[in-house]
């Protein structure tokens, strides 16, 4: 009994970046922990890839795209044959979907969503924010295994120049329930803020829906995504996908620029963990500016289009 | 169809946290307690179902006594029944939440068990899921569309950029997503007919159980800790826009390094 196992995600034959992640902080596991890493992925053109994040074995089962009940069942085989310490999945949707499933098969416990892990004592120590981030909490996981699903950018992907992972080919005849009939994209298939490194988001300060355009403009520019405040998202101006903080989604980009948002706990709890915080208001006691790195005081409508150029300028040296 | 809607009361989402003297849990003192946001679009649909095709909705909540004030709630707004499992939900982990759920569920009719897609605060997103594997039900979470026919539903599913249509026979477990629906207020006749529905408890040794399966079994929080006060970094005047954006971009560049 030993090692980590980790869920590949995978898309069109590569793998995922948060189940690069969590392929990363595995092997930092493993040492404490003992045994390999190693990888159960439904592609096996990813053992090469695994291989190079530290994967020393990738098993491998052609079971299509995801399926709670089938990818459940397949992951318990895989489990019941490796015997990990510790089990690791990237906080995605099908990785935070999947996770709960398998630890009812294995009676383990899970440590959600966590930012960070470490081995000690025997055991797994996972912190993870909890109250959207107004408290964290750290957690023991005593069950063997142990489980934990990672949140997306809170661990660096990193190569270790290691070979392809061998591959152990698994059969099963997993039935599922649920059918996926389709996957909807939407035409103008906008990036997500779940995995983005960057994330331009407005506030109320927009006053309307129309002006929105200028956080769209500024996130294409840098090539980021487009977060929004509650209030935005309740009086209709944009899609609640969108939304960060409490009741939306609690991110931790490299990069935030709040424009127009003054920062109500539930928008602070959410987004006050990424790397490098910008915030543009006319308020300069907009609670915002207490966790941005950068506060610009001033107004977001001749701000945010000359920043969008001057990104633009950049970007072309 | 009849509907088992499971709900969580948590900390109202205004609240400010603070921790507890044993450092492992929050101060209680002056909180109030509200159903979990998103419980609210699991119990509209529930409700609507109930108004479309008749049948009873169960609302279910595991916790002390006062889950409820959570239940009563939402047999204002127009559940027809309510289950209290008692007991102390604080140093329960997931899966032992999600036994003592399951086995309440199990004694209830039902064709579809609806959840909120997490407990605000908690954040964990895992008893749904774990209910489900535990009844042997198929799973549709995060969804913001529902259709319930006749021995099965269709569900949208929300991913990362994306939503799935998933189709599955019933009894299922749906977690709600925001979105889904607009949930309704309770009416003053809602209150009133509220009053005369007693609210069922049962012990966790009335399922079947006990609480040795459900305390500290397999995750154990070990302190909670509020982050670091932040000060706020520098700040700058943004009246002339230009230099302010050349301010922000070199920012971007040296140190997010995002250029």
């Amino acid at each position: 009994m030993a090692g980590v196992l980790v869920f590949l995600e995978t898309k069109d034959g590569k793998i995922k970046k948060v189940s690069r992640e969590a392929l990363s902080i595995a092997r930092k596991l493993a040492e404490g922990a003992g045994g390999d890493v190693i990888g159960f992925a439904s592609d096996r053109a990813v053992a090469e890839e695994a291989g190079r994040y530290g994967a020393k074995k990738v098993y491998v089962a052609n079971i299509g795209p995801y399926l709670t009940e089938t990818y459940a069942a397949v992951m318990k085989q895989v489990c019941d044959d490796v015997q990990p310490s510790v089990v690791l999945l990237g906080g995605s949707s099908n990785g935070r979907d999947l996770a709960p499933r398998l630890a009812a098969k294995l009676n383990a416990g899970v440590a959600s969503d966590v930012d960070r892990l470490e081995w000690t004592g025997g055991k797994l120590r996972a912190r993870r924010p909890v109250y959207s981030g107004k408290a964290f909490a750290t957690v023991e996981v005593s069950s063997t295994p142990a489980t934990a699903t990672t949140r997306p950018n809170a661990f660096p992907a990193e190569e270790t120049g290691g070979g392809a992972a061998e591959v152990v080919e698994v059969s099963v005849a997993a039935e599922s329930k649920a059918k996926l009939l389709e996957t909807r994209v939407p035409e103008a298939g906008e990036m997500s803020i779940a995995e983005a490194d960057i994330i331009v988001s407005g506030g109320r300060g927009l006053k309307e829906a129309a002006n929105f355009s200028l956080i769209r403009d500024l996130a294409h520019a840098l090539g980021g995504a487009v977060g929004a405040s509650r209030a935005t998202v309740d009086a209709g101006w944009i899609d609640h996908q969108h939304q960060v903080g409490q009741t939306g989604r609690v991110v931790s980009p490299n990069l935030y620029i709040a424009a127009g948002v003054s920062g109500a706990i539930q928008h602070l709890a959410g987004m006050s963990s990424s790397k490098h915080i910008v915030a543009i208001n006319k308020d300069p006691e907009a609670p915002i500016f207490r966790v941005a790195d950068l506060g610009v005081v001033g107004d977001l409508f001749q701000i945010v289009p000359a920043l969008t150029e001057e990104v633009k300028r950049a970007k072309a040296h | 169809m009849n509907s088992v809607v499971c709900i969580a009361q948590v900390p109202d989402t205004e609240a400010r946290i603070k921790i507890a003297s044993d450092g492992r849990h929050i101060d209680e003192t002056g909180v109030k307690f509200i159903v979990s946001p998103y419980d609210e679009y699991a119990l509209e649909e529930a409700i609507r179902a109930k108004e479309k095709q008749g049948g009873d909705v169960t609302v279910i909540a595991f916790g002390p006594d006062r889950v409820q004030q959570a239940l009563r709630e939402c047999l204002a707004r127009g559940a027809t029944k309510a289950l209290q499992v008692k007991g102390e939900t604080a140093d329960a982990d997931a899966l032992g939440i999600a036994t003592v759920l399951a086995a309440a569920i199990k004694s209830v009719p039902h064709d579809v068990v609806f959840f909120g897609k997490q407990g605000v605060g908690t954040d964990n997103s895992l008893v749904g899921a774990m209910v489900a594997e535990l009844l042997g039900y198929p799973q549709v979470n995060v969804v913001t569309h529902v259709e319930l026919g006749d021995g099965k539903l269709t569900a949208h599913r929300e991913i990362e950029g994306a939503e799935e249509i998933i189709e599955c026979p019933l009894p299922a477990v749906v977690t709600a997503q925001k979105g889904l629906n607009e949930p309704r207020y309770a009416s003053l006749k809602g209150i009133m007919a509220a009053k005369k529905i007693a609210i069922e408890a049962k012990s966790i040794a009335d399922l079947g159980l006990q609480d040795s399966e459900i305390v500290n079994q397999r995750v154990t929080v070990v302190s909670l800790d509020l982050p670091p006060e932040k000060s706020g970094g520098r700040k700058i005047d943004g009246a002339d826009a230009a230099a302010a954006a050349k301010e922000i971009v070199k920012f971007i560049r040296e140190e997010a390094k995002a250029l």
